[in-house]
């Protein structure tokens, strides 16, 4: 039987969302979209956007719901069957407390960034774009608190992630991200996320990730994660366009999007840098390292990106061989440094198992057994003779990316790398070579970044004279929320589950 | 050779028939699966066809209904109706 005769795709796409739009004519367009210009960005004729998808707000909406409903499906199943006892090991949840602090917020502020970004273009496209996104974001940030609510029944250190994200100092290392992000111009801001975060970066944390927490028996952040990665492919391909569309716009664009880039790369590998920890160290069953998640979805994937923007005069990243020579380090040097300042975190650290260290072997090889896997036995043996190691003091934090100054120099594994950088007769220490840059192109933005531990020592933190009151003030009670896993309530609740035995009550907390 | 494009799809069963039309209108493509999802790679260029897919379904499709249990892509997307493709234009 023949189909009805309509439009095409393109067609009917172009009828939804063309020439919706006007001209402002009781005040000057300038005035109404005040910041689509400042940044330098020169456009043409904004009706050269293209919009890969072609979704119009009616195929959105129907798509959108279809998902929802079947993700509350799931979560619904998942909760009334105790999913909670599927999980691999509870130490497993420590991933999960780290994303509900440091990710989940990172949604919202994605929501509120987009919608402003939305506002900012005056473009229609890019506005429709840009609107979609910030509703999808609300949604990831919703979903995710859903999924999590049930675990929080019966994990420790989930009961406030929103009094955390303020005050937490690990936590400033995502936070700094986005408000970095937010407070920049709406271009920078949509190259920044949905283009080097999303498109070149994201595929780390919710393709191995995701996969990861499949293979670690969790359904619910399976669920919401795939689901909101569904999301994700248009988020990275609105990244995508609106670089291309700059980069044909006009060529006076192209040095402004390559040091965009060039910042952005660097940050968000920063950032990622958290995510390889959680894939290497956090998840008990392994799927795949850090070093071969790298190696595909940046080496392969990542590279072929850059290789397809070389026809615009866009060069790789200024420091993506850095990346690419730290990658059998970062995770190892993370941990280290999560596993130390354990009494200041609002999850558990602990030494891995022999098994798990010798996949580390075989993953990372001589580096892995040479400098990393001594220390993690030192550390063991520290820990089983009572006396587990705790830095009581807080770190120096990089001055950009937040992360402490504790990586080593590309070439030397052994040599802590400290940059310092100076303005205004002030000095600032830096992590590295990519973060000095980027303080050095915009001091005047980054000596204002509020530094964690300098506020904390400064008594900005309720007046906390050491870690511990610290630890209080982000309402973490100590070797319940904090600390080493090993004996933990979380621990030994687990165990009690898994012989059967009565539960007992997972949480202390008054807080829901 | 060409870069690879890819395209990943949650491993569950509104998926598979998507995977199968894909795997055979691209004989160059190679599925990699892992927990919870398949990703597929492919030298240079990939064609999702509609009617692939819905001769494997045995019913009509929609390609935008691959949103559901699409997971992430790489490569220069271009729609209509009959095929969805992806491509590097280097
Ligand atoms: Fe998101
Ligand atoms: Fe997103
Ligand atoms: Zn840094």
């Amino acid at each position: 039987m023949a189909k009805a005769k309509r439009l095409g795709l393109k067609e009917r796409y172009s009828l939804m969302t063309r020439g919706l739009d006007w001209e402002t004519t009781y005040q000057p367009m300038d005035e109404v979209f005040p910041y689509d210009k400042y940044e330098g960005i020169k456009i043409i004729d904004w009706d050269k956007w293209e919009d890969p998808f072609r979704l119009t707000m009616e195929s959105y909406w129907k798509y959108q719901s279809e998902k929802e409903r079947k993700l509350y499906a799931i979560l619904d199943a998942f909760q009334q069957n105790n999913g909670q006892l599927n999980i691999s090991d509870a130490r497993y949840m420590n991933a999960v407390k780290l994303w509900l602090q440091g990710i989940t917020p990172l949604e919202y502020a994605a929501h509120r960034g987009f919608a402003h970004a939305g506002r900012a273009f005056r473009g229609a496209g890019a506005r429709v774009a840009c609107q979609m996104q910030s509703i999808d974001e609300l949604r990831h940030a919703q979903t995710q608190l859903h999924a999590f609510s049930h675990y929080n029944k019966f994990f420790n250190g989930m009961h406030g992630f929103a009094h955390l994200r303020d005050r937490a100092w690990y936590l400033s290392i995502p936070k700094s991200f986005f408000e970095d992000a937010m407070s920049a111009g709406p271009f920078e801001f949509v190259t920044s996320i949905s283009f080097a975060f999303e498109y070149v970066l994201t595929n780390l944390l919710f393709m191995p990730f995701v996969s990861g927490a499949a293979y670690n028996g969790d359904m619910a952040t399976t669920t919401f994660g795939f689901s909101a990665q569904s999301d994700e492919s248009r988020h990275m391909t609105l990244g995508l366009e609106v670089v291309k569309f700059m980069l044909e716009q006009h060529e006076d664009n192209v040095p402004i999007v390559q040091a965009w880039l060039d910042k952005w790369f660097w940050r968000g590998y920063r950032l990622l840098g958290l995510v390889g920890t959680m894939m290497d160290y956090m998840l008990p069953k392994k799927v795949m390292s850090w070093k071969e998640a790298w190696e595909i979805y940046w080496e392969e994937n990542g590279i072929a990106l850059f290789h397809d923007l070389s026809r615009y005069g866009i060069r790789l990243p200024k420091y993506h061989e850095v990346a690419t020579k730290e990658k059998t380090r970062v995770t190892h040097e993370l941990w280290a440094t999560l596993y130390q300042y354990g009494n200041a975190l609002g999850l558990h650290t602990w030494v891995p198992e022999d098994e798990e260290l010798d996949w580390m072997s075989e993953k990372y090889g001589d580096l892995f057994d040479t400098m990393y896997r001594p220390r993690l036995l030192f550390l063991r043996e520290q820990e089983q003779a009572g006396n587990r190691y705790f830095n009581n003091r807080l770190p120096m934090v990089c001055q950009v990316c937040q992360i402490p100054v504790f990586y080593t120099e590309p070439d030397d594994p052994q040599k802590q790398c400290v940059r310092i950088v100076e303005w205004a007769d002030t000095k600032h220490h830096c992590c590295s070579d990519g973060c000095a840059d980027i303080f050095n192109r915009e001091p005047e933005k980054f000596v204002q970044s509020l530094i964690p531990p300098q506020q904390i020592y400064r008594g900005d933190a309720g007046g906390a004279r050491d870690i511990f009151e610290y630890a209080e003030w982000l309402h973490l009670k100590k070797d319940i929320d904090t600390g080493e896993y090993n004996g933990s309530p979380d621990h030994q609740n687990w165990e009690a589950w898994q012989s059967q035995q009565p539960t007992p009550q997972a949480n202390s907390d008054e807080a829901a | 050779m060409a870069d690879n494009v890819f395209i990943a799809f949650q491993n569950n069963a509104e998926a598979q028939p998507i995977i199968e039309a894909i795997l055979e209108d691209n004989p160059a493509a190679v599925a990699n699966e892992s927990p919870g999802m398949v990703k597929i790679d492919c030298p240079g260029r990939l064609v999702v066809r509609r009617e692939t897919v819905e001769e494997k379904m045995g019913r009509d499709f929609d390609l935008q209904e691959m949103h559901i249990n699409l997971i992430s892509l790489g490569g220069n997307i271009d729609e209509d109706d009959d095929e969805f493709v992806i491509a590097w234009n280097t």
